[in-house]
């Protein structure tokens, strides 16, 4: 049989491609099936054979879950919180990474096998302490106990501090001699020459914000505070499932990160790969 | 000590080229001005809780008083079925589900490696695609796939003569789809991290084994995967440290239920700790899940990283 050797390849090249499009039919599949979904009722969705086009029910939808968990503040209120997050947390990886790899400083090891302790420890551990001290603050259904706890973040330290070691020392000294504060060379110098890991950084930082369920489910307890995924979360424990609502909320909790990836792919990726290489 | 370092500064511009001061060198407050913030933050809502947690778990409250029982709340453990189970069900992921998945992320991975494939980007973004959806969306939405009376998935199945599957509410099944599930959100991300550690591997070595007359499976198995074997590690210890933590997947899906199939260490110690509010208990739970998140990860470094190269 391997008598063709030409043969013989196109037709591993066929096989190659058969199951890369099988593999693609599985993952879009849920996709395609929850855009759909969104826009019909959700008896439609149910019955035999299933809709396979666009249906016309997006904007009934969208106001019955509106109504029923008011989607619009939800999604505000995710939004807000993850850019928050991700803003400051950022900022303070980015600043850590460069004081562990740019600075020798008393405490400085001993700093360096916290962050690497952290990333070993499973934050579950944190739960019930962590939840004791936010209601003994007073912070149960707030903001600020969403986001405060989880801003320290190990993951985002290494990799600053690792683009930060192949920094050249001479730019930065050099901005020292044109009289430049160590604060001001940081942020005008050196953070703008580190963009690709600063991007992976981001894009990882706000999926994790974005994604985020066991903890502010246990902080939030009002519905207009509710971020998407405890909204979701809601929705389904509900004794009649408003099923198509669910899906066009699944469908615009995913929008974001979706975007996200198609814009910055090479930082997403890169954001997970990072951790990888040291591995 | 600080104050001397500090004045360093004035200092540092009159040196000569050649002997440039090293940053590092700085002092101590420069340095702690950039990593302050963190060690603030790490030492509030890390440090403190961790202890806290640790003393908890030796204790018990009992009407608003904290009690000291020593290792009765490990050795509840061993006598809570329900506990049992959840380890039970986490072990049947760790050897069933991981492993699978990754074997089929090789198998990806090596396909969107084919030099010959035309818009490689685009097949590994499609691929890469599940593991971008909002974790408890993607649950949603499997919820909704997998619905027993006439879910698309039942639908698919009855088009082809196979009875409806009671997915969610038979324990087996259950048990079958969050298995499911968690493959079809993980696989293609791990593809793409075996992907960049194929890519690093050099196209001689392809070319050599095919000169001395392996085939491709041949040239896979001997050549190419032994050289892969710590980004497979790091998939193995990453994904056994997913499944120790898992959460979001099973708490959506199923609540953990029917009958405690699906329940895993983390949605337990959430169900003790917040609707029985039974906080020491709790405690414990999760130190078991450190130490075991800690056992397995070295039991895997020790049987798969010992040839590592370089």
């Amino acid at each position: 049989m391997s008598s063709n050797p030409a043969a013989v390849r196109r037709l591993g090249r066929f096989a190659v491609r058969a199951v890369l499009v099988l593999g693609g039919v599985v993952s879009l599949l849920p996709f395609l099936w929850m855009a759909t979904a969104a826009t019909h009722s959700t008896a439609d969705l149910f019955h035999s054979p299933p809709p396979l086009l666009p249906g016309g029910q997006l904007l009934d939808n969208l106001a019955r879950l509106q109504e029923s968990i008011g989607f619009g503040r939800v999604l505000f209120n995710s939004l807000g919180i993850a850019v928050v997050h991700t803003a400051v947390s950022s900022l303070v990886s980015a600043m850590c990474g460069y004081g562990l790899a740019k600075y020798r400083f008393r405490g400085r090891g001993v700093l360096l096998a916290a962050v690497l302790a952290t990333m070993m420890i499973p934050f579950q551990v944190l739960l019930v302490p962590l939840f004791q001290m936010m209601a003994s603050l007073g912070w149960i259904d707030s903001y600020q106990a969403v986001i405060l706890p989880f801003l320290a973040n190990s993951f985002g330290i290494l990799l600053m501090r690792q683009a930060f070691v192949g920094f050249t020392d001479e730019l930065i000294e050099s901005a020292r001699i044109d009289g430049c504060g160590e604060l001001r060379t940081f942020y005008r110098v050196v953070l703008p020459c580190v963009r690709p890991q600063l991007g992976a950084l981001v894009t990882f930082t706000f999926t994790a914000a974005w994604n985020s369920f066991i903890w502010p489910l246990l902080m939030l307890n009002t519905e207009d505070k509710y971020t998407v995924p405890v909204a979701l979360n809601t929705l389904t424990g509900l004794s009649r499932v408003d099923y198509s609502g669910l899906m066009l909320g699944s469908l615009l909790a995913t929008l974001p990160l979706m975007a996200l990836f198609l814009l910055f792919q090479r930082q997403f990726v890169a954001g997970l790969l990072s951790g990888a290489v040291k591995g | 000590m600080t104050a001397v370092n500090t004045h360093e500064r004035s200092v540092a511009p009159a040196c000569a080229p050649g002997t440039v001061r090293r940053p590092r060198r700085r002092g101590h407050l420069s340095g702690w001005i950039f990593a302050g913030p963190a060690a603030a933050l790490f030492a509030l809502f890390f440090a403190y809780p961790l202890g806290a947690s640790l003393l908890q778990s030796f204790t018990t409250e009992d009407a608003g008083a904290v009690h000291w029982v020593g290792l009765d709340q490990y050795q509840r453990m061993l006598h809570d079925p329900a506990f049992i189970q959840s380890l039970l069900n986490t072990g049947l992921i760790l050897v069933v589900q991981v492993p699978v998945m990754i074997g089929l992320a090789l198998v990806l991975a090596a396909l969107l490696n084919q030099s010959w494939l035309r818009f490689r980007g685009t097949w590994r973004a499609l691929h890469f695609l599940p593991a971008v959806t909002t974790l408890v969306a993607y649950a949603v939405v499997f919820q909704v796939l997998l619905k027993t009376d006439n879910g698309l998935v039942n639908q698919i199945l009855g088009a082809v003569g196979i009875s409806p599957v009671d997915w969610l509410n038979d324990p087996t099944w259950a048990r079958i789809s969050l298995i499911l599930t968690l493959t079809w959100r993980w696989t293609g991300y791990n593809a793409v991290i075996l992907l960049a550690g194929l890519q690093s591997i050099g196209k001689e070595q392809y070319e050599a084994a095919a000169l001395d007359g392996a085939g491709t499976f041949t040239t896979y198995t001997r050549v190419i995967l032994p050289q892969l074997r710590p980004v497979i590690l790091f998939c193995a210890v990453t994904s056994t440290i997913g499944t120790l933590q898992l959460f979001d997947e099973n708490y959506v899906l199923t609540r953990g239920g029917p009958d405690n199939a699906t329940l895993t260490p983390v949605v337990y110690l959430y169900k003790v700790g917040f609707q029985q509010f039974d906080f020491g208990y709790a405690a414990a739970i999760a130190w078991v899940v450190v130490a075991l998140i800690a056992a397995i990860s070295a039991l895997q470094y020790l049987a798969f990283g010992r040839e590592r190269r370089r």
